[in-house]
């Protein structure tokens, strides 16, 4: 085991820890109501300018410290992305709640371009930053390499994982993860039971988009930059996650989200940096056409 | 659900808090994006805009409220929901109104190359070019009901299998023509095949990364494709004739073969009029297809895919087909949207691009023929009328996705078919 490969191992584990809390966004929505969303890369994109914003309005305030900063940054972006998630659902989804079954995918591309224009026309096209909030790396030295581990990159994998648990927390174990589980496995009887079961769906699409908005800072603090097209490419990559995982599966998505995010590492850090995009998406064919139904995920059965 | 008022009264107080309920949510969803606008690390205030459209959201809340207050108001709405029906046939012997006009459009069509100036002859190309698209994804979205999202990828094919067929195996604009409708088929097909037998949602998002790597990999590949630079392309020859002002390497231009003076504009005229004849062809085919048993099969497993398996139907096949025929098709724009460029590159075929052949498809009328050709032109012409809202472009075309899967899912235009009469002498 040389160091370039731990070292990729890393990065490519906190790219993946990442990745797969985007990709819970799309596995939560596609379990409950059957659908890709594939405005979601986007909802990713918005919260990214959503933690440039908070960062820079929070130093204007004169907040400098780095815990209060991040946690501030963190709590404005995430709230803010759940409402964009909620608003998302109720103008473009809910009403064609009984509508063909191409009219939410359909819907869905429409808002993505809606959401990438607005944020090209509001903020203006150039690529935006955000100033480096963590310096310092850990070294580990193995015979004569070593292997780096920025401060950033291990904020990242903690805050992923902190989230993630979180998230299984609230599926697990409290009531409105109760009641999306029982949505997610038989809506119809669900509300005969008594759930609101468009309530859920608003709550599952602001759960989703509340991750993608902790992704989104995560994201934004480890690269520094992004524009109004980023949502795009990460977007399909972490849908290739949640369908790596098994669609419709949380540990699954978290998993996918790993195993890609190492995997695409180790391929730009042996073959060619050039063509990790296309390594991902050919990832991404190759799975379905092999294993539709993902590493945790169970094989669909088409009920009539 | 509260009992209805009475009509003539409106409770303005529960328009107001919806008004105020929306306002607030637009301030949370706006305020930061467009009222803070970052600028490098720091960042600048725009409230004018910000009031702007909060204000304008809680109007519209206001309004909408009151409007489903009354009682046209609450029949408006009802229709929203109303799209149960598929196909509407209309009744046997029933001639379209249309029969008269087709011929004249058509005489416009051929006349217009001579009646033009060059720009418009390029916006009209551009347009034509569309059309193509459009008819070919109606083939794979509008009647198979599969939603292909890298359909960039096949007309992508079609352009650069021209540009690098003429730069390694020196091949030009005729021998591409039906080569690159075999090339982006059997793409289509190969990508297809394992595809369709699935669960049919991952074919948008398989599309989608396939219009990606192909976009990636023309753009990455310098040493073949020559990356972002792009390729050129030779110009179109007719017999051999060619249409520069002095003809390459011993070929003759055609304003000498004809003894007329040489015009410019004669490559368009040129490109036009065999479009216009691919596609007047492309229409004809899908014209018969759509009666014959295999576009009957698209239909009905678009309509209910189990359904059609019950009944026997073969649906990898037949999705296939679909897929294949319209991948085709986008080769063959492909091929004329390079010789009328003159050069390509990836930045033409990014995903912007699907989005748009799917928005003309959509607002043309899921499978309806003459929708997508009007559409086509609307969405191509128009951006060049409005150029002061070239910003918008894309914005308008994903409000314009939403309203119409929420407003009429199956199109503006709505699919019809002439109905069968029983032949008289023929037992019922």
């Amino acid at each position: 085991m040389d160091s370039s490969f731990l070292q990729q191992m890393f990065n490519g584990l906190t790219l993946g820890a990442v990745y797969g809390l985007i990709a819970i966004g799309y596995t939560m929505v596609y379990g409950i109501i059957g659908m890709i969303n594939f405005a979601h890369g986007e909802v990713y994109m918005i919260s990214a300018y959503l933690c440039a914003i908070a960062l820079a309005l929070l130093s204007f305030f004169g907040l400098h410290s780095f815990p209060l900063l991040i946690l501030g940054t963190l709590v404005f972006t995430i709230v803010v992305t759940g409402v964009y998630g909620w608003v998302i659902e109720r103008i473009a989804y809910r009403p064609l709640r009984n509508s063909t079954r191409l009219a939410p995918l359909i819907s869905a591309i429409g808002m993505s371009l809606i959401l990438q224009n607005y944020a090209q026309i509001s903020q203006g096209p150039r690529q935006q930053g955000i100033p480096t909030m963590l310096d310092g790396v850990l070294k580990f030295h193995i015979g004569e390499s070593f292997v780096q581990l920025t401060y950033t990159k291990v904020f990242i994998l903690i805050a992923s994982l902190v989230g993630m648990l979180v998230l299984t927390y609230v599926i697990g174990h409290t009531r409105l993860g109760r009641m999306c589980r029982a949505t997610q496995q038989d809506r119809k009887m669900a509300s005969i039971l008594g759930i609101n079961t468009d309530r859920v769906i608003s709550w599952v699409f602001v759960i989703g988009a509340a991750m993608a908005g902790l992704a989104g800072v995560l994201i934004t603090m480890n690269y520094g930059t992004f524009d109004f097209y980023a949502g795009f490419i990460i977007g399909i990559k972490a849908f290739t996650a949640a369908v790596l995982g098994g669609i419709g599966s949380l540990p699954g998505a978290m998993l996918g989200g790993l195993i890609l995010g190492v995997a695409e590492a180790q391929f730009s850090g042996m073959v060619n940096s050039d063509y990790k995009d296309v390594f991902s998406f050919s990832l991404l064919v190759v799975i379905l056409i092999f294993r539709p139904q993902g590493l945790l995920g169970r094989p669909m059965v088409a009920k009539v | 659900m509260s009992q209805p008022r009475a009509a003539s009264l409106l409770d303005f107080r529960q328009c107001m808090l919806d008004a105020v309920l929306a306002g607030f949510i637009a301030l949370i969803v706006f305020g930061p994006m467009v009222g803070v606008v970052l600028d490098g690390y720091s960042f600048t205030f725009h409230a004018p805009r910000l009031v702007g459209l909060i204000l304008a959201v809680a109007a519209g809340r206001f309004l909408l409220s009151l409007l489903l207050q009354t009682a046209p108001g609450r029949r408006w709405a009802g229709r929203f929901n109303g799209d149960s029906g598929g196909v509407y046939v209309r009744p046997a012997h029933r001639r379209s109104r249309l029969r008269w006009g087709l011929p004249l459009i058509l005489l416009l069509a051929l006349l217009f190359p001579f009646i033009a100036t060059k720009y418009l002859l390029t916006v009209a190309i551009l347009g034509l070019i569309y059309v193509l698209l459009g008819l070919g994804l109606n083939i794979v979205v509008g009647l198979a009901g599969l939603l292909d999202l890298g359909y960039v990828a096949f007309y992508a094919i079609g352009a650069y299998g021209l540009a690098l067929g003429y730069q390694y195996l020196g091949l030009g604009f005729w021998a591409m023509l039906p080569l690159a409708a075999v090339m982006a088929g059997l793409a289509g097909a190969l990508l297809g095949f394992p595809v369709l037998r699935m669960h049919g949602d991952y074919l948008a998002i398989v599309t989608l990364g396939f219009g990606e790597i192909i976009r990636l990999i023309l753009n990455n590949w310098l040493a073949f494709t020559g990356g972002p630079n792009g390729v050129s392309v030779p110009s179109p020859t007719f017999f051999g004739l060619e249409f520069g002002r002095r003809a390459k390497e011993g070929g003759v231009p055609i304003h000498e073969f004809l003894h007329i003076a040489y015009n410019p504009n004669l490559k368009f005229v040129f490109i036009y009029t065999v479009l216009i004849m691919v596609v007047l062809l492309v229409l004809l085919v899908k014209h018969r297809l759509t009666r014959m048993p295999i576009g009957r099969a698209w239909e009905a497993l678009r309509e209910d895919e189990i359904a059609c398996r019950a009944m026997g139907l073969n649906h990898v096949l037949v999705k296939l087909s679909a897929f294949t025929l319209g991948a085709s098709t986008a080769g063959i724009a492909g091929v004329f949207f390079a010789s009328y460029q003159g050069f390509v590159n990836p930045t033409s075929f990014t995903f912007f691009e699907s989005a748009l052949i799917l928005a003309i498809v959509v607002l043309g009328g899921m499978g309806s023929t003459i929708g997508v050709v009007i559409a086509a032109f609307v969405l191509t012409v128009a951006p060049e009328l409005l150029r002061s809202f070239a910003e918008y472009r894309v914005l308008l075309f994903g409000v314009l996705m939403v309203v119409m899967m929420i407003w009429r899912p199956r199109g503006l235009i709505r699919i019809s078919r002439i109905g069968v009469a029983v032949r008289k002498g023929v037992a019922p």
